[in-house]
């Protein structure tokens, strides 16, 4: 909004251009849809205003996330779930997402390889995007490429991303259901996940489950869960001091997502597949549906949409913060003499911080001021 | 990598046809093209028509290389900018063929739309900057 507010010509141009776009889209062209996606992606003047036409549109689809480290399977389990919806009568969207090189953006998006059971259906919308680095805008393209997915009437929109660090985590926080794989004999990684992925599983696949160590796999993430859920029964005999914690206290705040009702919390399943034969496809189908209905039946599916969409706010909010100050910092010459001033100890960075968003604060603590 | 607000990133799709196994060269394109700072989506092997034109589409490429050692161009090329014309995607997808073209042939693949050809021989920096040049201007 921050574009094409003022009624000049260009801006009127620019909205009647755009709007077609959308037209097209939600009469069912693949093409208006990939274009869509190319203008989110690179936050092309207004697309903006096309994501908020979008927005009215959406809300029909089940939002899947798939994440687990590399190799773990995820694109041909993708593939499985996409062929299998399919011959339910479902119509799919996936948005894969790859690392993108830091040195020149470049990227090679491998994960269309892998969808080799829904070849020549166009049922099937698949689209790589690459993590280009952008400091959380990569979560808010992907939202808004769901948007796009859920607006042109897809039943299962399908997000897949390499599952490390806080930005991947971000981006699987938008789906609904939030699948983790993980390969068999990674005994370690089960150790890794523990920290941030762990949390926001709402389901586990042991994917390549006819490998050696895949009982393990399972049983050990079995154990994992019982020490999320229960902590005392583990309690004595393995003399891990710093998991056993008092069951009397902390434990009531520690459930997330926060469901004030009581409701019965979630206890994630685990599910052995060995993607690549399609077994136990059904087996995962028929879990993220349970989890699916817990969600409607719970009636943490709104909640869950009223933090997503105020999540959604706020990190628009602080984009466009970014940009403002941004600007601020523009058209004050720059941060270079500044940064010379602290690196000669005359002054220092949070006092840098200060003086520039000073003028800010005082025009805002005013405006509100003046409105009350 | 500070002024990604707003920045157009080239996308290419490279694609093999047909029964032809080699793939060799189209890594090394991919590789170049993603040194190059473009994002390359790459088909895999043994693709059929429509799959390179889904892939086209749905990724929404400004650059589809088409790559074919196995003498099959001139069935193959003509299908994929047919499927192209189909989604409305021909006119601002820039598609190239790399292989070995006959001489004879490369006009037929120039009529059918083909923008430019690349043989053996062809240079990677060549490839890049013809792209740089070419790649269709999106509205």
């Amino acid at each position: 909004m921050t574009s094409g507010g003022e009624e000049s010509d260009a801006a009127e141009s620019d909205t009647s251009a755009l709007e077609p776009l959308i037209a097209d889209l939600l009469d069912g062209s693949h093409r208006a849809l990939a274009r869509t996606i190319t203008k989110i992606e690179n936050r092309s003047p207004g697309y903006r205003e096309l994501v908020s036409q979008l927005h009215a549109h959406t809300g029909d689809a089940d939002v899947i996330g798939i994440t687990g480290s590399p190799g773990a399977g995820k694109s041909t389990l993708v593939d499985k779930l996409a062929a299998t919806y399919r011959e339910a009568g479902l119509t799919v969207g996936v948005i894969a997402i790859d690392p993108a090189s830091p040195f020149t953006g470049g990227a090679v998006l491998g994960d269309r390889i892998r969808m080799a059971s829904n070849v020549g259906d166009m049922d099937v919308f698949f689209r790589s995007m690459s993590a280009r680095g952008t400091l959380g805008g990569l979560s808010t393209a992907t939202t808004d490429a769901v948007k796009a997915l859920d607006a042109f009437g897809k039943d299962k929109v399908i997000v897949e991303t390499v599952g490390a660090g806080q930005n991947e985590v971000d981006i699987v926080r938008t789906a609904d259901t939030v699948v983790v794989l993980v390969p068999p004999s990674s005994g370690d990684d089960v150790q890794m996940l523990k920290a941030g992925i762990l949390e926001i599983a709402d389901l586990f696949v042991v994917n390549k489950a006819d490998l050696e160590g895949a009982d393990r796999t399972v049983s050990e993430l079995r154990e994992m869960l019982q020490l999320r859920d229960g902590e005392v029964e583990v309690g004595g005999h393995h003399g891990f001091a710093e998991t056993t914690v008092d069951v009397g206290s902390g434990r009531s705040e520690d459930a997330d997502d926060a469901d004030p009702e009581g409701v019965e919390p979630w206890d994630p399943p685990i599910v052995e597949t060995v993607a690549n034969r399609g077994e136990g496809i059904d087996d995962l189908i028929g879990a993220m549906d349970d989890h699916r209905a817990y969600l409607v039946d719970s009636g943490r599916l709104a909640s869950k949409t009223r933090t997503r969409y105020a999540e959604e706010i706020r990190t628009l909010l602080r984009e466009d913060t970014r940009e403002l100050l941004a600007a601020e910092i523009a058209a004050r010459g720059g941060l270079d003499e500044r940064v010379d001033a602290v690196a000669a100890r005359e002054t220092d960075p949070y006092s840098v911080a200060e003086d520039i968003l000073a003028p800010l604060a005082d025009c805002v603590t005013e405006r509100r001021e003046r409105r009350e | 990598m500070s002024a990604e607000q707003g920045q157009r990133q080239i996308r290419c799709l490279v694609a093999k046809v047909g029964l032809d196994g080699h793939d060799r060269g189209a890594h090394v394109i991919a590789r170049a093209l993603r040194d190059a700072g473009f994002e390359v989506i790459y088909s895999g092997l043994h693709r059929s028509p429509d799959e390179v034109v889904q892939a086209a589409v749905q990724e929404d490429v400004d650059v589809l290389g088409i790559s074919i050692l196995s003498g099959a161009h001139n069935t193959l090329v003509p299908k994929i900018m047919d499927g192209l014309e189909e989604y409305g995607s021909r006119e601002d997808t820039l598609v190239l063929v790399g292989g070995i073209i006959p001489d004879d042939d490369k006009d037929r693949l120039r009529e059918a739309g083909v923008a430019e050809i690349f043989g053996p021989g062809a240079s990677m920096d060549e490839m890049i900057d013809y792209i740089e040049a070419n790649a269709p201007e999106r509205r």
